[in-house]
């Protein structure tokens, strides 16, 4: 029976105090490598015999922008099917320099997990024979899925649109806008109590 | 006509393959996804595939909402068998919570989940049938996804898009007909899928376009990262629903079936079997929905009043229900800090949900583990040196759905 805490100790054991960050949340072992050993950690965790985590279940980026020098984070989730046992893998890397080696050689399938991973965070994966966006258009120049492409403010006020609420002909044409966006909300709502 | 008569283009003689685009919208497809085939005659030398033609931003948009309305959000991935994907989102959320379901709305879970399965595997393996040319089957069995529909339809009020369940349980107890729909269902059901197996089992034609056709070994199906069917067509017995049990699978008795040579026919049938397999569960789970009585019988979701909208009536009566359904409604529930992974077995493998919060009222990131998505990129593997029209069969049978490809 495959623990986590003998997972733990296998790591230690090889990679001493380069695997870092050890936690179980729901169960599941989660740690974290820095991110020249991805490869070595995702090598050694496929090939040990008693290891054998040789599913890749997903890959996916994560970004933390308050993590200064660490902002992104490339997260693994490994699966050892003979003894049904789940792992999660993370790699952090800075923002500026999202230079991760590529998965590609020991699982087919991190291909366009990759891709996507790529296509929406921006890392650059070294070695991936076909690193180009997926989902998005080719022409597309930044990487929607980071954090400071906040999605729409529901409730902004500067979009006249009476058909979908968004402050309606009340306000049209003038800027009613705010510093703060609560207050502009409710001076809009005042507008549109007041008859005519 | 002598030489000098034709210029052709400088380069162009030495060119041997003709360039096949296939799809965004070719009725082969079943769906948006480009194949750009380079051929020899008629047999592929290579394959591109282009996809994201519906990507609707799942993911970025689930970092805006709280957890009840991304439900809806999951409906649109893999739309053959939505009510899977909203109960695997439900089970994320209250693994996250903490939120113990009760006995038996795991099993009315199972009910709908496997309802799901039948329809989906239902829809892939006639459609390889029309690929193949036989429409008959396709339409003769189309009425009994049309009862499936009908189920939900008196469940949730939806067919398609159906926005399955709450978090904690369902929006409310199954109805009569429901069950009528169902008793029906089971009892028609096993005739029709026994025809549809006699339509296309033994069929001369049919096993000769599938088999030793699009196959992949359970070694290359998974490095692929090959779940569902597919993977077990290659003779690898993985099953979400054995392997890591939820919804209390773990109280029923069924077997998965595996194939051998992982080719168009083994997926074939297995999914075939897996209908069978499904069919069991069903009665098995009916019959453990029937043994409840009295009190336990009206139960059909968790006690978490802060994620499960109130009884209307408590809204109006009680202060505590008004607050919790003003909170839930303007999405005002903090959710507590935690990262949590949990699969279920959807209609094509294993659908996964990867949600991180940050303690804040919406996920701070999730991500979905898409089946689809990650066995297309085998496509070319599978159909490489094949003929043409056996890589269509081959696009059916992988069952590729654009919608939850795309996200």
């Amino acid at each position: 029976m495959l623990t986590n805490e003998h997972i733990k100790q296998r790591l230690k054991e090889k990679f001493a105090e380069q695997v870092t960050g050890f936690e179980e949340p729901y169960g599941m072992l989660t740690f974290e490598a820095p991110k020249e050993l991805n490869l070595k950690v995702l090598n050694f965790l496929y090939d040990d015999e008693e290891l054998r985590f040789r599913f890749l279940t997903t890959l996916g980026g994560v970004h933390y922008p308050a993590n200064k020098g660490r902002e992104l984070a490339v997260v693994y989730h490994l699966h050892n099917l003979a003894d049904n046992v789940r792992i999660r893998f993370k790699v952090f890397t800075d923002i500026n320099l999202p230079d991760i080696y590529t998965a590609t050689g020991l699982f087919s399938a991190a291909n366009w997990m990759e891709r996507e991973t790529y296509d929406f965070y921006g890392f650059n994966f070294v070695g991936h024979p076909n690193l180009k966006r997926i989902l998005n258009v080719e022409e597309m120049d930044y990487f929607p899925m980071r954090k400071e492409f906040p999605l729409e403010d529901q409730s902004r006020v500067d979009k006249d649109d009476e058909m979908f609420g968004r402050g309606g002909s009340a306000g049209f044409g003038t800027d009613t806008r705010e510093e703060d966006n609560r207050n502009s909300v409710t001076a809009e709502s005042e507008k549109d109590d007041a008859p005519g | 006509m002598s030489e000098q008569h034709i210029k052709l283009p400088e380069g162009s003689i030495e060119k041997t393959t003709t360039t096949l685009n296939l799809g965004p919208t070719h009725p082969a497809t079943h769906g948006v996804m480009q194949n750009i085939l380079e051929l020899d005659g008629e047999r592929i030398v290579s394959t591109e595939q282009t996809i994201g033609y519906i990507h609707r931003a799942f993911e970025k948009i689930a970092e805006r909402r709280p957890l009840y309305q991304i439900t809806t959000l999951t409906d649109r991935m893999n739309y053959c068998s939505s009510p899977i994907n909203n109960m695997g989102w439900h089970i994320t959320c209250e693994k996250l919570l903490g939120i113990k379901t009760p006995k038996r709305v795991d099993y009315l879970r199972v009910i709908m989940m496997e309802l799901a399965r039948i329809s989906d595997h239902l829809i892939c393996n006639s459609i390889v049938g029309v690929d193949a040319g036989a429409y008959t089957g396709f339409l003769y069995v189309m009425q009994y996804r049309e009862l499936i529909y009908e189920i939900y339809e008196e469940v949730c009020g939806a067919r398609l898009t159906t926005n399955m369940g709450r978090i904690g349980g369902f929006e409310r107890n199954f109805n009569d007909i429901a069950f009528q729909k169902l008793e029906k269902f089971l009892k028609e059901y096993p005739k029709v899928l026994k025809e549809f197996e006699n339509l296309f089992q033994r069929n001369r034609i049919f096993m000769d376009r599938t088999r030793n056709t699009g196959a992949i070994s359970a070694e290359r199906a998974l490095n692929y990262g090959f779940t569902g069917p597919n993977l077990r067509a290659a003779g690898v017995d993985y099953d979400v629903r054995v392997h890591t049990p939820y919804s209390s699978y773990e109280d029923f008795d069924f077997n998965i079936p595996v194939g051998t040579t992982g080719d168009n026919y083994d997926r074939w049938l297995v999914r075939g079997k897996e209908m069978w397999e499904s069919l069991s569960i069903l009665e098995q789970a009916y019959r453990k929905v029937q043994e409840f009585k009295g009190a336990e019988a009206e139960v059909f979701h968790a006690d978490a009043p802060a994620y499960y909208l109130p009884e209307k009536e408590d809204v109006y009566t009680k202060m505590e229900a008004l607050i919790y359904h003003f909170k839930i409604v303007m999405g005002e529930t903090e959710i507590p800090k935690g990262e949590v992974y949990q699969s279920v077995e959807g209609g094509n493998g294993e659908l996964g949900f990867y949600l991180i919060s940050d303690g804040g009222r919406t996920p701070y990131r999730l991500h979905f583990r898409r089946p689809c998505f990650i066995y297309y990129q085998a496509f070319e593997e599978l159909t490489k040196g094949g003929m043409l029209s056996d890589a269509i069969m081959t696009m059916s049978s992988l069952n590729l759905i654009a919608g939850e490809m795309d996200s």
